[in-house]
């Protein structure tokens, strides 16, 4: 189905649920075709073995992508090198696609001397500076107006950057979402909103989040077109990324596109749905599973073998279980990141308080080598 | 030297810091053409144009969220609030974003901006255009709070602030925007933000305040100084992270101890004063400290003259401190 909002049209979806062709399939390289299944697969084998680590008691929180690899990787892809991604929860295999270290991603779920936030943020709080992925906070919808505030700085700037502004069906109700979409349109940043629509804000659904049925016609009253697309298609969600990238690039200003997928298992780790929400619901969407359906299309192309999956998942696994190993061996956090990176110097009061505390943990043997105190 | 009023001084490091740094750009509710409803920003967007002196949607939360994302991406943004006391829509953006992004990235990424907003009494503002938020503010590490109350202080304080790297809170009295004058120097300097300043040396009761707290406290100390009390005033200027030595220094000169806000008493920025010289300095102390501040209320309109602490409090607080 086509739906077209100004001067644009986007295909809703491109395969149907066994990996057929419907609609217009754009021009895609094999190799690009092939690499997009790989992608996705790394975010499902990642996030089942975080979630085992998390079960083995060694990370404390995991927000699970899976059922969502299709949306993120599909629309992340439309993404350029000098592009951003304003991230929440459930971005991290966009981060991984964008060249973020799958070291470094394991060493943010360990929050470990290795990880780049210096373990100070909870797990699945993922960032890489060099792809422009920024964390999110926690907050839900606060990293809205960041992404519009740095495209508008890209614009004036003169800087070929689109933000990328990615949240959940939640965020929507947030003041972020409203400030955030209101002044993109008024100051027509190079911005595309990306609402990932999972059809849960941990145990609130949708009808219970807004009145509307459909997220993407909020954008009408912003003055910015909307779309929605079957976010369990990656082809479909790229398509339509790629169409609004290239608009923003061009300065025709930002839009809003509403993935629409299903979280597969709970908010987080510690989340258990099945005190609100339907196993028959969980059951229609398993026969909807993006990467299965995505490996039958590549097959029926003759990309991939009818056991690419079972193969591709061992290699990856195996990548995988070196980092997580070589994670577990970090060194002890450095005591004086404790009052670091607050300010751009340490300011006294903070090595003063700082000294007070490392003379009892010299006292109690916890200080180690360079965790002394600060001159003053 | 030219003479300023406080509002001409904040104008004047405003353009100065825009002419100096192409990434300097200000913004908020009705600063462009109007040039702010105090006239603050007047004549920018004429000098500098749209893009970098503009109106924003009426919205605090976006005011301070894009700020945050442009400071993120190599801007310098100086966001202003219109009164303080509309900054609450944004109070998380600021607490919980700006003053948080650096820790945690790790140093990754930081915000670099400056919030400016006029605060305080004394324009007949009632409950919503008065209010003294800065003990909420100075809660929060990886922020820093700088209050100016001469136009010298003014100009270099704004200018180092716009240049430093951390986000600033830059809070305005706007009862002394016009009702102050002083020399200012022209061109670009800064006042640091590490030190507090010595107003009027003297030796009896060290009185620390800032802000419009300035002047009464100054008119206080004329007034003492009749009766033979000798009073040494001192402007805080950059609360937090505040010039702590320079605090227990002064209150050790005198051994008396008066603290001065607009703001309510209980849990206000004079308790912290009070408990920092309780636990370096007690054994200096000859006399209890005394806080001359707001009402523990909401800010009066009708009232507002009696609801501020006056010449005739701070006067009757270092008395008692003087005479203990």
């Amino acid at each position: 189905m086509t739906v077209a909002v100004e001067d644009l049209a986007l295909e809703t979806r491109l395969l149907d649920e066994d990996g057929e062709p419907v609609g217009t399939l754009p021009e895609l390289a094999d190799a690009w075709l092939r690499e997009l299944l790989v992608h996705m697969l790394r975010v499902r084998c990642v996030d089942q073995r975080m979630l085992k680590l998390q079960r083995a008691g060694r990370i404390g929180f995991v927000g699970s992508m899976l059922g969502q690899e299709a949306s993120m990787v599909g629309t992340a892809a439309a993404l350029g090198e000098r592009d951003w991604l304003w991230s929440g929860l459930r971005e991290g295999g966009a981060a991984l696609m964008r060249g973020l270290p799958l070291s470094e991603y394991v060493a943010q779920m360990y929050c470990n001397s290795n990880d780049t936030a210096k373990g100070r943020q909870m797990c699945n709080h993922l960032q890489h500076k060099g792809s422009h992925y920024p964390s999110w906070s926690s907050v839900i919808g606060t990293q809205i107006p960041h992404g519009v505030g740095a495209a508008y700085a890209a614009k004036v700037r003169g800087l070929d950057e689109v933000h990328g502004i990615y949240f959940g069906d939640g965020a929507t109700s947030s003041n972020g979402f409203h400030s955030g979409l209101n002044f993109a349109a008024v100051w027509k940043v190079p911005a595309v909103f990306v609402c990932v629509d999972n059809g849960w804000a941990i145990s609130v659904p949708s009808s219970e989040q807004t009145a509307t049925t459909d997220y993407a016609s909020k954008a009408e009253a912003y003055g910015l077109p909307g779309f929605r697309v079957d976010g369990n298609d990656v082809l479909a969600c790229h398509a339509a990324m790629s169409t609004l990238v290239e608009r923003a690039r061009a300065g025709k200003g930002p839009a809003l596109l509403v993935v629409e997928t299903y979280r597969m298992m709970g908010h987080s780790s510690s989340d258990d749905p099945t005190k609100y929400r339907d196993d028959a619901e969980v059951a229609a969407w398993e026969r909807k599973d993006p990467l299965r359906r995505y490996a039958r299309f590549l097959e029926k192309r003759g990309l991939a073998a009818s056991d690419e999956l079972e193969t591709l998942e061992t290699r990856l696994n195996t990548e995988i279980d070196e980092v997580i190993h070589a994670q577990e061996a970090a060194r002890p956090m450095a005591l004086k990141s404790l009052v670091e990176d607050v300010y751009s110097a340490v300011p006294q009061h903070l090595r003063r308080q700082y000294n007070d505390f490392i003379r009892i943990a010299e006292r109690y043997g916890d200080a180690q080598p360079g965790d002394g105190a600060f001159p003053l | 030297m030219p003479t300023l009023t406080l509002l001409q001084a904040i104008n004047d490091g405003l353009k100065t810091s825009m002419r100096e740094d192409d990434s300097v750009l200000l913004f908020g509710e009705d600063v462009g053409k109007k040039g702010g409803v105090f006239l603050v920003s007047e004549g920018i967007q004429a000098e500098f144009g749209k893009e970098r002196c503009f109106d924003s949607p009426l919205s605090e939360d976006g005011i301070i969220g894009t700020a945050i994302g442009m400071a993120m991406n190599g801007l310098r943004p100086i966001a202003e609030i219109q009164f303080q006391d509309f900054i609450f829509p944004a109070f998380d953006q600021i607490v919980s974003e700006a003053a948080k992004l650096r820790y945690r990235s790790g140093g990754q990424y930081t915000a670099p901006m400056v919030i400016r907003t006029p605060y305080g009494g004394g324009i007949r503002g009632g409950l919503y255009h008065s209010q003294s938020g800065e003990a909420y503010f100075c809660h929060t590490p990886g922020l820093k709070v700088v209050v100016p109350s001469t136009p010298h202080d003014a100009k270099g304080l704004l200018i180092a602030s716009i240049q430093d790297p951390d986000p600033v809170l830059f809070l305005e009295p706007k009862a002394l925007y016009r009702a102050v004058k002083g020399e200012v120097p022209e061109g670009s300097y800064t006042v640091d933000l590490t030190s507090l300043r010595v107003v009027r040396e003297g030796e009896g009761v060290t009185v620390f305040c800032y802000g419009a707290m300035v002047p009464v406290c100054e008119a206080a100390a004329k007034e003492a100084e009749k009766n033979g009390i000798d009073c040494h005033i001192v402007d805080l200027r950059t609360l937090y992270p505040l010039d702590e030595e320079g605090v227990i220094e002064a209150a050790k000169r005198t051994g008396r101890v008066v603290v001065v806000h607009e703001a309510p008493r209980f849990c206000g920025y004079g308790g912290e004063i009070s408990a920092m010289i309780a636990e370096s300095a007690i054994e200096y102390m000859e006399a209890p400290i005394r806080r001359v501040t707001g009402f523990d209320t909401p800010f009066p309109n009708t009232l507002e003259h009696h609801y501020l602490p006056d010449k005739r409090r701070v006067l009757d607080a270092v008395e008692f401190v003087h005479n203990y």
